[in-house]
């Protein structure tokens, strides 16, 4: 009978059974659909394996995705790590020669702010609220780092619906685009951006992570990891370890946030009907975030002489470059010779800042 | 009056669409770019017959680089 006992077929439970499914929709998706592949597959597996029964691989102090969650994610070891990677694939070019589109990515945090105080409002803590609001930001590290931090029961959800937003951008934002701009909008084209030199480019990453853990010092694990990657590419002295964050470490980091994200994800913790509200809410966030940054573009229009194209605001969600090209794309529909790809760009790499930085915020409010 | 296709924006070259001697009109697609591994086509910018093709597939090209002549 104790061989019994040991069968997992034996300690199924219906939950599990609805997880596998869930598990193996990221899986297929990732696979056909290449929706965000290098995270939703790992997480996808992650999901299956933490539902088979008896395996104890999320057992406290145990288990082996347990230990991979534990010493990466919930140590803020490796969200610090992937930006490190982001950094140091980041040009800030678009930034630096359009400072005044920084603005727009501010204004694409919109979102975050608004759906925190509207999840609180539906009854869940201050800080799931914030966990939920950051998803909004469209920043898959960013809101695993925060919601380890704030909410490590909604992690997985919340790190799902971030992901999985991010893989709909092309889907989620047109629509809204359309609605909120004229043709005629949409077709503006921007006057030439200035060209930017490899000593700014230098300044920049050791100017900003001064600027903005003096006011932000809860930011400081990304924007520091951030930056640094990003030092190391302008600096062109140290390729190997510009190629290295780049591409190896990132890779492997990847692989540990994947897996043991997805192993976050229980029958008990996933299946709840908080979740449906998470992806609602956070859906409302990412929708938010997308027209604030429009209409601010739209509201600078008002008082500049060189125009905006208000797409270009659209990009501030922090999913780069991915807001960046639909922006593009969906001003290219107006105006075939229009190219606002680079524009974009700037507000979409502010719109990272700009996420990190409302982290920071509710981490010292409430951390 | 020659006037040169030159690059909207920094990026790779995919493909070249037109050849020396080529006839086009504008609007016409005469290469296409890859920046942030998205594909963006150039059109051509004036009718007129293609007389220099300055860049190849697989060419790195800069913001403003011109690519071809068209006269």
């Amino acid at each position: 009978m104790a061989f019994l006992d040991q069968l997992g077929f034996l300690s199924l439970s219906p939950g599990m059974v609805v997880m596998w499914l869930i598990g193996l929709s990221l899986i297929y998706l990732a696979i056909t659909k290449e929706y965000e592949p290098l995270l939703l597959l790992p997480i996808g597996f992650g999901i299956l394996v933490a539902n088979l029964p008896l395996t104890g691989l999320m057992t406290p102090g145990e288990g082996l995705i347990w230990r991979f969650y534990h010493y990466g994610v919930e140590w803020e070891v490796i969200p610090p790590l992937i930006f490190l990677g982001l950094g140091a694939h980041t040009d800030f070019g678009p930034l630096l020669s359009q400072p005044r589109l920084i603005f727009l990515g501010a204004a694409a945090q919109g979102g975050v702010y608004l759906t925190f105080f509207a999840a609180h409002a539906f009854g869940f803590s201050l800080e799931e609220a914030a966990a939920i609001g950051i998803i909004g930001g469209a920043d898959g590290p960013t809101t695993i780092f925060l919601a380890a931090q704030l909410a490590p029961q909604l992690l997985g959800a919340c790190a799902v619906a971030a992901y999985s937003y991010m893989a709909l951008v092309p889907i989620i934002q047109p629509p809204i685009m359309r609605f909120l701009t004229t043709e005629q909008e949409r077709a503006i084209r921007m006057k030439k951006a200035r060209k930017v030199t490899p000593r700014e480019k230098l300044m920049f990453p050791l100017a900003a992570t001064m600027v903005i853990v003096l006011l932000v010092p809860a930011s400081a694990p990304l924007i520091s990891m951030f930056m640094l990657g990003n030092l190391f590419r302008e600096a062109k002295v140290v390729e190997r370890l510009t190629e290295t964050a780049q591409n190896a470490l990132m890779n492997i980091v990847t692989i540990f946030l994947g897996l043991s994200v997805g192993a976050t994800m229980s029958a008990a913790s996933f299946l709840r009907t908080d979740v449906l509200f998470i992806f609602a809410l956070g859906l409302v966030a990412f929708a938010v975030s997308t027209a604030s940054g429009l209409l601010l573009a739209k509201l600078m229009n008002l008082f500049t002489k060189d125009k905006i194209n208000p797409l270009v605001g659209a990009a501030g969600v922090s999913a780069v470059p991915m807001a960046a090209r639909v922006a593009h794309k969906v001003g290219a529909e107006a105006d075939r010779k229009n190219y606002l790809l680079m524009f974009a760009m700037g507000p979409n790499l502010a719109g990272v800042i700009g996420t990190v930085i409302a982290a920071g915020i509710f981490l010292a409010m409430l951390g | 009056m020659a006037e040169d296709v030159v690059a909207p924006l920094a990026g790779k070259v995919l493909s070249v669409a037109v050849g020396v001697g080529d006839r086009v009109e504008e609007d016409d697609e005469v290469l296409v770019l890859e920046a942030m591994k998205m594909e963006t086509v150039v059109y051509a910018p004036c009718d007129g017959e293609v007389t220099v093709i300055k860049v190849k597939e697989g060419d790195q090209v800069e913001e403003d680089d011109p690519l071809a002549t068209i006269a």
